[in-house]
């Protein structure tokens, strides 16, 4: 990129006062003192699943046996959803960086067009987490304990999770041990019937879903940290978007044009890269590992 | 007032036509590859007991360097870090690596000792 930071000045210049050694505004410097200290705040949730997880001495679920369902289809699509939000946020990046490209040649056109399809991929994106959080609070329709301190998966055709046993289609499937999700396998691991009606009535516990609690996944802090690390982040991108709203705006109105430079959408892009950027770690360290 | 203290290093940020073309270019490069990288490891997150069974230590560190590419690409050329002048890259990058390492190090290590006391002594 052309421009001040790129040109060569002597060292007498460069730290003789009167003028900043990096090259850069003091609004762009800012911007990246907080960046770094958010990313601070990230890592601190990450590096603390990472403890959680390194310690634990249950079984603790796996992202590709969490995450694997997509709207309006049945089946299995393991992380599929999760790969869509990605690249739905990864190229409102690229729209973010064409716009601040844009502005760099003055093109007042080019910034709102790419700046205008940066908001749609964040609403996407916040929308698409908002799918995703409903769809883990609620659950694939949860689990009963025995008083033996056997696990069985409760399933039925309507998804009834107030009274499942008296729904059409009511069976149950033993859980693996060892596993928070999968089934056992073999055909004594379908119970149905009277049988099942009886380990039914017999239950100590029936968990369905996710709270701040408990939850049907794994551990109580698994489900914790998906609302703190996902929450966390998708409250930026939410922010992000308000942001480059507001700056949007502010380019049709033609602020930056006639303040001569739009470094605006610049500082507003370094925040929204940032939030791609903690989306790629969280991406590996919540869902893939 | 007027301030003569500041100086807008913002209104030399400008390039022309030619240059606008070649860092599009880039953009677009920078794109290609993050998109190949995420389908990588969604594949790979998705099939690697079918395609390499028992080797999930491989597959994880993996997944940690792709992610430290995605991440360099990110910040270097989206975030035109890689522009900017040496000492600014140094001062963001630098202590935030040292203490990040610090305490995935300090992390680590303590956990192992958590889980040995949980599962030796409970």
């Amino acid at each position: 990129m052309a421009g001040e930071a790129t040109k060569a000045l002597s060292n007498d210049v460069l730290w003789g006062g009167g003028r900043s050694p990096f090259s850069i505004s003091y609004g762009k410097m800012m911007m990246w003192f907080f960046l770094v200290s958010d990313a601070l705040t990230f890592s601190g949730l990450l590096v603390s699943y990472g403890f959680a997880r390194h310690s634990t001495t249950e079984a603790w679920p796996i992202g590709e046996e969490v995450f694997r369902a997509l709207p309006f289809l049945h089946g299995s699509y393991p992380l599929v959803y999760v790969a869509l939000m990605t690249a739905i946020l990864i190229f409102s990046s690229v729209t973010m960086v064409l716009s601040v490209e844009a502005g760099h040649r003055m093109d007042k056109k080019g910034v709102i067009k790419w700046l205008f399809l940066t908001v749609i991929g964040g609403a996407f994106f916040v929308g698409s987490q908002a799918w995703e959080w409903s769809h883990f609070i609620h659950g694939g329709g949860g689990y009963i304990t025995t008083p033996d301190g056997g696990k069985y998966w409760v399933h039925n055709d309507t998804h009834d999770t107030h009274d499942p046993a008296n729904a059409p289609g009511f069976h149950l499937v033993k859980a693996r041990p060892g596993h928070y999700l999968l089934p056992a396998e073999g055909e004594h691991a379908h119970v149905e019937g009277a049988q099942a009606k009886a380990l039914w009535a017999s239950r100590v516990a029936y968990i369905d879903g996710a709270n701040m609690t408990r939850n049907e996944y794994g551990p109580p802090q698994y489900a914790n940290f998906f609302f703190f690390i996902t929450g966390f982040h998708g409250f930026h991108v939410f922010s992000g978007v308000v942001i480059n709203l507001i700056v949007l705006l502010m380019v049709i109105r033609g602020v930056f044009h006639r303040r001569g430079h739009y470094e605006m959408v610049e500082k507003a892009g370094l925040y929204w890269h940032f939030v791609d950027l903690v989306w790629v770690f969280v991406f590996t360290f919540f869902y893939l590992l | 007032m007027e301030r003569d203290d500041i100086i807008e290093y913002s209104l030399d940020a400008h390039h022309g036509e030619e240059e606008g073309r070649r860092i599009r270019r880039k953009i677009w490069m920078v794109t290609l590859l993050l998109a190949v990288v995420t389908t990588v490891e969604v594949a790979l997150g998705a099939y690697w007991k079918e395609w390499m069974p028992g080797s999930w230590h491989l597959v994880k560190w993996t997944f940690v360097v792709l992610t430290i590419v995605k991440a360099t690409y990110i910040v270097m050329t989206f975030m035109h870090l890689g522009d900017e002048r040496r000492n600014i890259r140094a001062i963001i990058l630098l202590p935030y690596a040292l203490f990040l390492l610090y305490l995935v190090f300090i992390a680590i290590w303590e956990s192992n000792y958590i889980h040995r006391v949980w599962t030796e002594f409970l």
